[in-house]
């Protein structure tokens, strides 16, 4: 969906991305990935754009098979004649801060459809099961136009209530043959799920897993409990129009969720992740000199971890001034209402 | 302000299967701290065009040990077709000395033969993503 060369001189380039120009897409996610101050009016601009889509998160441990399933749901979405955007978030290596990027391997038959974005993001350090600029990817991705995005997380764990913030749907796997089975789906991430898929049923002892999961919904609140638990196999297709249609009932429920609280969720979403960010910023540029100075203090037993830990927040804070500069929080092309957002 | 990380297409494409050295550059990419974006073999030039844009890479590289290179300057064609004659091709595997010049003359910047090193290709690579990059919107252009 490239724009002819003529109209491109003439348009601006965040005009171009509301038109759906793919390759002006991409490269804003990366500037949004690169973040900083530099791409801070292009987060604070797209935010007057979105509204309309709709996130459906895929979660499970690694080999569950999420990559695949979401190549097959793709597929049906196709079908049923939707166009689809997908984020692939995989870990980066927080050695070398490399990444190889491999989850749209599975996902190569969409490759040439125009129909179809699919776009890999390094975690870049963030835990959580997403990468920080998820959020403003989302938006960017929202303003281009797509109407479903497919958000693809890293693994599974404990702390992944993050996704749970930012997704309308989320759609939880797991499949039998993983090791230590359903313990790798930790209590915190079915608490999440909307829908709990067992993948991979072609395989012996997939009804165990189902049964297993099944029991660990009385873990979940009494009025989560009633959730479906579908099987697939995304490699033989099979169970693929049960998921969707289930995701699709989700989403018209979803859909209850005014454009407005949607918008404000996931400008919550955006807000805590670039606090999260800006205070361990902070806390690596501890000084020696101060952190001695705590751990003393802590280890003569005159402080208590808790004060200490105050302490510590109240150093890093007066020590180094603001990364983003004041004009930043208050975007004079920005309807001020939006920075309300009650929280 | 941080720098905008590498990121690096490492495909194969035709009938050729063999991948260990395509596998083996995205590990030395990665360990270099890119982000590679790594295919199977027998990629369609239409894909990878499409992986490109979605992508957003600096760097395309190719591997190919049979007589894949040969469609090479179809891939360069269909890329300035798409506007992409920005982003920089590189090519490794066997290529018979006689054919190296009509990939270059095709657009290819660089080609590694078997034994390459890692600091060769790591270095190499990360000169011309940095340099295509130059090219591309900046944040400032999407605020005006
Ligand atoms: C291992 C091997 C195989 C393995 C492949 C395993 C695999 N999954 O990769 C197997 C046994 C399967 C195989 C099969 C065949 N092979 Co074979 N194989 C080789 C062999 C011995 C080594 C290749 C290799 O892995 N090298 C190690 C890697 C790390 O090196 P590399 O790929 O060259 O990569 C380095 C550089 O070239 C460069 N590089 C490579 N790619 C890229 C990409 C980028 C982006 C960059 C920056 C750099 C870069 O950097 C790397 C590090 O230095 C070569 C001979 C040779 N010495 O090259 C023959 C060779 C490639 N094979 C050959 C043939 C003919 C075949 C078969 C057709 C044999 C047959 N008749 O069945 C089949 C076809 C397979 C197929 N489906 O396509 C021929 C090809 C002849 C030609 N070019 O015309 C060769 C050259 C042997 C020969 N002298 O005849 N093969
Ligand atoms: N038997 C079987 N294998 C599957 C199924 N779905 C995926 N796989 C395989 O499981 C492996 C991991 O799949 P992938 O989608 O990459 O998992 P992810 O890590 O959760 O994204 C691959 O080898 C897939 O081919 C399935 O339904 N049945
Ligand atoms: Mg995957």
């Amino acid at each position: 969906m490239l724009t002819e060369p003529a109209t491109k001189a003439k348009e601006s380039a965040f005009q171009r991305l509301l038109d759906g120009d793919v390759a002006v897409l991409a490269r804003a996610i990366s500037l949004l990935e690169t973040g900083g101050t530099d791409s801070e009016v292009l987060t604070n601009r797209l935010r007057n754009h979105t509204g309309s889509a709709r996130v459906v998160a895929f979660t499970g441990p690694p080999g569950a098979g999420k990559s695949t399933l979401i190549n097959a749901y793709v597929a049906e979405l196709r079908r049923r004649g939707h166009r689809v955007a997908v984020l692939a978030v995989d870990p980066s290596s927080p050695l070398t801060g490399g990444a190889v990027l491999g989850d749209r391997t599975r996902m190569g038959e969409h490759s040439a459809d125009a129909g179809v974005f699919i776009r890999s993001v390094a975690s870049r350090g963030h835990l959580g099961g997403l990468a920080s600029s998820i959020p403003a990817i989302l938006d960017a991705v929202d303003a281009a136009g797509w109407q479903i995005i497919v958000l693809e997380t890293v693994g599974a764990g404990q702390s992944e209530t993050e996704i749970a913030e930012i997704a309308d749907v989320n759609v939880v796997l797991n499949a039998p043959g993983l090791g230590d089975d359903v313990q790798a789906i930790k209590a915190g991430i079915l608490e999440i799920a909307d829908i709990l898929v067992v993948n991979k049923c072609d395989l012996p002892h997939a009804d165990r897993t189902v049964r297993q999961l099944q029991s660990m919904l009385q873990l979940r609140k009494a009025e989560r409990r009633n959730i479906p638990i579908l099987s697939t196999s995304a490699d033989r297709a099979e169970g693929i129009c049960e998921l969707s249609d289930a995701i699709s009932a989700r989403i018209e429920d979803a859909k209850k969720v005014s454009q407005e609280q949607y918008r404000r969720r996931r400008l919550k979403g955006l807000l805590c992740r670039r606090a999260e960010a800006i205070v361990r910023n902070r806390l690596s540029s501890l000084s020696e000199a101060d952190a001695d100075r705590i751990l003393e203090q802590v280890s003569q037993g005159k402080l208590s971890i808790e004060t200490a830990t105050e302490a510590l927040i109240a150093t890093v804070f007066s020590a180094v001034p603001s990364p983003y500069p004041q004009q930043v929080l208050n975007p004079k092309d920005d309807d001020p209402d939006n920075w309300d957002c009650g929280f | 302000m941080q720098a905008e990380q590498l990121r690096v297409l490492v495909t194969k494409i035709g009938f050729d299967g063999h991948d260990r050295g395509s596998r083996v550059v995205a590990a030395y990419l990665r360990d270099a701290g890119m982000e590679v974006i790594y295919t199977p073999p027998w990629q369609q030039v239409g894909a990878v065009v499409s992986l490109a844009i979605q992508e957003d890479v600096d760097v395309i590289g190719i591997s190919s040990l049979a007589t894949d290179h040969l469609i090479i300057p179809d891939l360069m064609e269909a890329l300035r077709a798409a506007d992409l004659g920005h982003v920089g091709v590189v090519v490794g595997g066997i290529v018979p000395e006689i054919e190296c010049q009509a990939l270059r003359d095709a657009g290819v910047a660089l080609i590694f033969g078997p034994g390459a090193s890692r600091e060769d290709i790591v270095s190499q690579v990360a000169k011309l993503g940095t340099d295509g990059r130059k090219t591309k919107l900046t944040s400032g252009e999407f605020a005006v």
